[in-house]
């Protein structure tokens, strides 16, 4: 099925950013601007999805260009639900941006690069065509320098020399796996590379060439190779790092399952087990990492880790449940993540400290902060009815089905260490003496709590209504079980 | 011909890592742009050289040359140039903040 409306998605951002280049000064208009361009974004997703389950995958050949000689835009239920959890997660980011960024920021096209950030984002999500993934990927990683060292602070700038490098060896890894595909198989195009290395067999040199892109995903997602994760998302400010924490790891994951599911499933002794134990290891350190330290942004950071290899283990284990169980992870952790971001910059900001041991007793200054930051960590950790629950569930049914026990076993006992990561942090700044006076109270602002709320109730509401989503989640989950009907979509002549 | 590029590029990633691993920001970002030089050259080499005429409709030919490395590699080259025009920015930001260019005394996390 052709349909122009899938390119929107990633245009509507993509303007809505250089429109807003023009607004430099008029602040209320740039905010006006950008919350209009995100609901409606927003709206015509759901639209997107909700053709998508009816009528099957859609493309958009642009220029006519027929697959696999044109790039194309694939919207199938998968790209979709992530495209509108990420939309529901930046318009939520965008309250909280309003009442906490600096009015020099947004002076200085804050509003901008935010869009040019979900326009690679959401491209990322939609495109058909592996070179246009890696376009789509410098959008959104240049994006993220600027937002990263908005404002120059003396650590954002030192931070941020090293997330940069590690990217641009990254971005170096990406084309190199393109020109060596390139040069074996002959073609760019994600369903015509499924069919062609169908032909030819996966090789070894097919599987060496899956490795350099497993490299590539893997430092972009924070799958064992995560060292400058911690550092850079500690660094800007707390909406940034929201933003990242929510998004940018993501999207390494979406492009290591599609092309692992799509491209690159005929080896999965090789590189399904190589997936499976980086998780196991990702896990290991993420869990160390989040008990080993005092400061807030720290720790919150080494839960996005664990997240990770969590979420990888579905994809190590590759059965259509453990499957299905990654996306529902998948977009639970969008939500909840962002709503741990935002809850960790509330409290520095409320305190004006970093270090847990040095608050305390902080639930009777600000009830409602600290309720909602009981739910978050319900939440990760996994309890019904939360959101987390659902995707705990179908992983583990998946790998139990695989007889995968011991990604099982570890998957399961990271959720104990997150459980404690935060409790950690729940014990020490919340319950307790308080230390702070009643003149000394740092007023919480409304446009602060709201968007905080908003996601807790997401959270809440993803979990009860489970129901809602299914249908999406079954037959994405259907589509990575089975190529052919993404090949087939792709590659009909309509 | 195929060889002789293939060679290059070794030497080309050769001489960017030593630059990518020295201690001088600068040298780095020059590494890093050295880099991106070879892939280009990779991504051309494995399109395969000059095989035939220039793929034009016009041109009567029997074989024509890969035109799609070229505009892939067009692609890459906006984009590292973009990257190394904001690096080069940031190293420039970084010493006026910090006063050095040295990545041994930019190391650690402080809380400032």
């Amino acid at each position: 099925m052709m349909n122009n409306i899938i390119a929107f998605p990633m245009i509507i951002p993509l303007l809505t950013g250089i429109i807003l280049v023009f607004f430099r000064n008029k602040v209320i208009v740039q905010r006006i601007i950008s919350m209009i361009s995100i609901l409606a974004t927003l709206g015509i997703s759901i639209y997107i999805l909700q053709k998508v389950l009816s009528n099957g995958i859609l493309r958009l050949d642009f220029g006519g260009w027929l697959p696999p000689y044109g790039i194309l835009f694939v919207a199938d239920s998968f790209s979709m639900l992530l495209v509108v959890t990420t939309l529901v997660v930046t318009a939520i980011l965008l309250v909280y941006a309003f009442s906490s960024i600096p009015k020099a920021f947004e002076k200085m096209f804050f509003y901008p690069f935010l869009f040019f950030l979900i326009a690679g984002v959401v491209g990322s999500f939609l495109t058909g065509d592996l070179f246009n993934l890696f376009v789509c990927f410098e959008v959104m990683l240049l994006s993220s320098y600027a937002l990263i060292t908005l404002g120059g602070r003396k650590i954002q700038l030192v931070e941020s020399i090293k997330y940069i490098s590690i990217n641009v060896l990254s971005s170096w890894f990406f084309l190199l796996g393109i020109a060596y595909l390139y040069g074996s198989v002959g073609t760019l195009n994600m369903a015509h590379l499924s069919m062609r290395v169908a032909e030819v067999g996966q090789g070894p040199v097919l599987t060496v060439i899956s490795i350099i892109f497993l490299l590539v995903f893997s430092l972009k997602a924070g799958l064992l190779l995560y060292y400058w994760l911690p550092g850079s998302y500690s660094a800007p400010p707390t909406v940034v790092a929201a933003l990242f924490g929510a998004l940018l790891t993501k999207v390494g994951m979406y492009a290591m399952i599609r092309v692992f599911t799509l491209i690159f499933y005929h080896e999965p002794q090789i590189t399904h087990t190589l997936i499976g134990i980086m998780a196991v290891i990702t896990l290991i350190g993420g869990s160390v990492g989040a008990i080993a330290y005092n400061d807030l942004r720290r720790i919150v950071s080494y839960n996005v880790i664990i997240s990770v290899g969590f979420i990888l283990i579905g994809l190590a284990v590759s059965t259509e449940s453990a499957l299905q169980g990654t996306i529902y992870y998948l977009i639970h952790d969008m939500i909840v993540k962002a709503l741990l971001f935002l809850i960790a910059g509330t409290i520095i900001y409320l305190t004006g400290k970093t270090k847990i041991e040095k608050m305390s007793g902080l639930i009777q200054n600000y009830p409602v902060l600290g309720w909602m930051f009981f739910v978050t960590m319900l939440s990760l950790a996994g309890i019904p009815p939360l959101s987390g629950f659902i995707g705990k569930v179908y992983i583990g049914q998946g790998s139990i089905e695989a007889g995968a026990f011991i990604l099982l076993g570890i998957g399961f006992l990271s959720s104990i260490f997150v459980l404690y990561s935060l409790l950690r942090i729940f014990m020490n700044c919340f319950w307790g003496e308080t230390i702070i006076s009643v003149e000394d109270e740092v007023p919480i602002k409304k446009g602060m709590i709201v968007p905080i709320v908003l996601l807790g109730i997401l959270t809440f509401g993803l979990g009860v209504g489970v129901e809602a989503i299914a249908p999406y989640v079954s037959d994405a989950a259907n589509t990575l079980m089975n190529p052919q009907i993404y090949i087939d979509a792709v590659m009909k002549r309509n | 011909m195929e060889t002789l590029i293939t060679i290059l590029i070794g030497v080309l990633v050769t001489v960017a890592v030593y630059l990518l691993l020295s201690r001088n920001l600068i040298r780095v970002i020059l590494g890093s742009a050295i880099l991106s030089h070879a892939i280009h050259l990779l991504i051309m080499t494995m399109g395969g050289l000059k095989k035939g005429d220039a793929p034009l409709l016009g041109e009567n030919s029997n074989s024509y040359t890969d035109a799609l490395p070229q505009a892939l590699i067009l692609t890459a080259i906006v984009i590292s140039f973009a990257v190394t025009a904001f690096l080069l920015v940031l190293a420039y930001r970084i010493y006026k903040e910090t006063g050095t260019d040295n990545l041994n005394e930019l190391r650690g996390f402080n809380d400032e």
